[in-house]
């Protein structure tokens, strides 16, 4: 029988409590042990993340669906992964760039916006799809458990993939200048390329699961979600170098924990731009805290948003 | 170590009625700073949910689908769960397949659960069978080893062997429920709770379900089993609970909670609505305990029927199901029959008379039905609820297994003159 209950989580027995009070508690039972208890509430902290783990399947299965299906019956198939981001960046090569005349850093524009859109792009689709999460999925949620964190951690590894093609786009744009001997060059700093990734990831991810779970009740935010992740790209370097900002504006822009990774991800590989563990540091705790409380909240609503969608 | 694998334990589960508005962020702000100050949630009252709307507002959006309910299922055990609809059979299962969480009280759980309350859940329409099979597998809690192992056992149970790798959103809707009943069939868990999946698919594929029900129940499994087919409670479970406004009203054996739950019926809660029928009355149950009727006796039903308007026409019908609901009687007799010109509004007693009906001893589904014009030209439908009948056959006609619907007293005799000479042909 062991081996057959694994798919459960063990918890203590009898009940730490966090009743409602003037309501009689359930009855203090026996020392059994069970392999599950059902109760009104769990700790802030049972985060559940081992359960997670143990559905790795279904969060694979998850990807794979989320994959397939999005680009079935289309001519061009995953081939819409690198005309958005091409498109985008031509828009604002000629906008930005010839037009305005705004600064690249001394970078060939194609490469700069390119590079920040790549990163960009990465976090912003993590946040929105995750911010979906409860409300797409409400009627897999009203029928069958498994662990929800499933579904928000499914997304951004799927977003992954569509971020390593992106970046294979960007790679050839970078090679190819980079044979035609403009001024860029990789840095050391490159070596850091997967702890960005795995800061985008997280970011995105916790902001995301917070949205969902205060949208299973309030509505509004979504609105705010969808215009809002369009204007918080105006408040990093997507557009505009840090290093051309007037100084007693910087730190609007530092406010965004994205910032110090689109400049460090573009100092890895082009070699220009503004490079600071400080500023890193700041974003990778941010994120942590944003990250913790994301789980926190997801796993609380989770139980009860049944009653709320 | 008692055998005990699921223990409810005063369970209670709250929903708030209404929308979510602006008063809602009133009300979570008060709780929020209610719980801070360690102070009992002011939202949160047992018993005082019905005030309808004339208390202080809160009261009155509360509704109580589960109050106080224990329940204990032991290892091996088929628990049927009947009740009206909003009695809170559905809250119980969601509640103990963690879709939901419950207000107050515990559930604990021995052994993993596997939880039925919609047959394919997850599938994604552009996906093809054999993804949707690992899909929908995964979700219900298999892992991917598992469901490899049971994959081909699964496509054959589903009859869907050339259909495997066609996306599921040109299969025919028969062929989307076979599968993913296929799939839910082929769990492996020591618990399974099933909520009227049942009432898919044709009937050939019904009894095929109702088989895989068996036999997961005769593999010594625990199953919850939640239908309105009660016929398939009386045939796969042992005991039942029936459940009323949130509470336990009986618990015990199957055949005596269908009793139960067909009493609770008759006794005319159902008119709570105002017009239409109240309380269908078996008289042959008298008052006591439903018991079993003679195939061989006739059947006076009494009740009453509130006239909400002035009717000009109208037709009163019986209608009896078996437990597939496949239709056994359909009577009526209209005013003219009745002897009535017309039907003013008010409450009438009627009664029917059936002859003999000689049926199959099994349980069956008796409805009224009433149909009403009124001289503006407006027709009226009032149904009332399902009563059960349990009939038994006091002669050998039903013993052994036979397969019929009716066993009349056929007169049959035998002339011993022969009519015709054996040797006729030699």
């Amino acid at each position: 029988m062991a081996e057959d209950i694994s798919n459960l989580t063990i918890e203590k027995f009898p009940a730490a409590g966090l009743e409602a009070t003037e309501l009689r508690p359930p009855s203090a039972g026996s020392s059994e042990d069970w392999d599950l208890v059902i109760r009104p509430r769990t700790g802030w902290f049972d985060l559940h993340l081992a359960e997670v783990w143990r559905y790795r399947d279904l969060v694979m299965l998850f990807v794979r669906r989320d994959f397939v299906s999005q680009y079935k019956q289309t001519i061009l198939g995953p081939l819409w992964f690198i005309i958005q981001p091409l498109l985008t960046t031509l828009t604002f090569t000629l906008l930005f760039g010839n037009i305005a005349k705004l600064s690249t850093d001394g970078l060939p524009k194609m490469l700069f916006y390119l590079s920040g859109i790549t990163a960009w792009n990465y976090f912003s689709d993590c946040l929105m799809k995750t911010s979906e999460t409860f409300n797409a999925n409400s009627n897999i949620f009203g029928k069958v458990y498994f662990p929800r964190l499933a579904v928000p951690v499914s997304i951004v590894i799927s977003n992954l993939i569509k971020f390593g093609i992106q970046l294979g786009l960007f790679l050839c744009f970078y090679f190819y200048f980079l044979a035609r001997g403009f001024a860029i060059h990789p840095t050391k700093a490159l070596l850091l390329l997967p702890g960005l990734i795995l800061l985008m990831a997280a970011l995105g991810l916790g902001s995301g699961i917070i949205v969902s779970s205060l949208t299973t009740r309030y509505r509004d935010l979504r609105f705010l979600v969808q215009f809002g992740t369009q204007l918080l790209m105006y408040s990093t370097p997507v557009i505009f170098p840090l290093s051309r900002l007037p100084r007693e504006y910087r730190w609007i822009m530092l406010a965004n924990p994205m910032t110090p990774v689109i400049e460090t991800f573009r100092y890895a590989f082009l070699g220009a731009g503004t490079f600071s563990w400080t500023h890193l540091g700041i974003s990778a705790a941010v994120t942590l805290v944003i990250l913790v409380a994301g789980v926190m909240l997801f796993n609380h609503v989770e139980k009860t948003f049944m009653d709320t969608v | 170590m008692s055998n005990t694998v699921i223990e409810v334990d005063r369970l209670s589960k709250q929903y708030r009625l209404g929308a979510i508005s602006a008063k809602r962020l009133t009300d979570d702000v008060r709780r929020w700073t209610a719980k801070l100050r360690r102070l009992p949630d002011p939202l949160l009252k047992l018993g005082h949910e019905q005030k309808n709307g004339n208390g202080n507002g809160y009261e009155s959006d509360v509704l109580w689908a589960l109050k106080d309910v224990s329940v204990a299922v032991k290892q091996g055990e088929v628990l049927g769960i009947i009740g009206r609809n909003g009695a809170g059979k559905s809250t119980l299962l969601k509640v103990l397949s963690r879709v939901t969480a419950p207000t107050l009280g515990e559930v604990r759980v021995k052994g993993r659960i596997a939880s039925l309350l919609e047959v394919g859940t997850g599938f994604h329409p552009e996906l093809t069978g054999r993804e949707n099979i690992f899909l929908n597998g995964a979700i219900l809690g298999m892992t991917k080893a598992e469901i490899k192992n049971q994959f081909d056992e699964i496509v054959e149970f589903s009859l869907l062997e050339r259909f495997i790798d066609t996306p599921v959103k040109r299969y025919s809707s028969g062929m989307y429920v076979r599968l993913a009943f296929a799939v839910a069939a082929h769990l492996q868990p020591e618990i399974l709770i099933v909520d009227e999946v049942l009432a898919v698919g044709d009937a050939e594929f019904q009894k095929k379900c109702l088989g895989k029900m068996r036999d997961v129940a005769g593999e010594g499994r625990t199953v919850l089993f939640v239908s309105h087919n009660l016929g398939a409670i009386k045939e796969l479970c042992d005991t039942c609970v029936v459940l009323r406004d949130g509470q336990i009203d009986f618990q015990g054996p199957a055949t005596q909670g269908l009793m139960h739950y067909t009493k609770g019926l008759m006794h005319g809660e159902a008119s709570v609505r105002g017009a239409g029928w109240s309380g269908v009355r078996i008289v042959n149950y008298g008052d006591g305990l439903p018991g079993p009727i003679s195939n061989a006796e006739p059947i006076r039903i009494e009740t009453e029927f509130r006239v909400p308007m002035d009717f000009e026409w109208g037709k009163f019908y019986l209608l009896a199901y078996d437990t597939n609901g496949n239709g056994l009687i359909h009577n009526f007799a209209s005013f003219r029959d009745l002897g009535v010109e017309k039907l003013e509004a008010g409450t009438y007693r009627i009664t029917a008379d059936v002859p003999p009906l000689w049926l199959m001893p099994n349980l069956y589904t008796l409805q009224l039905k009433m149909i009403g014009g009124t001289a503006a030209g407006a027709e009226e439908r009032y149904f009332s609820e399902l009563v059960v009948l349990d009939i038994t056959d006091r002669t050998e006609q039903a013993s052994g297994k036979i397969r019929a619907t009716l066993i009349p007293p056929v007169s049959w005799s035998i002339n011993p003159q022969r009519v015709a000479d054996p040797q006729r042909h030699v």
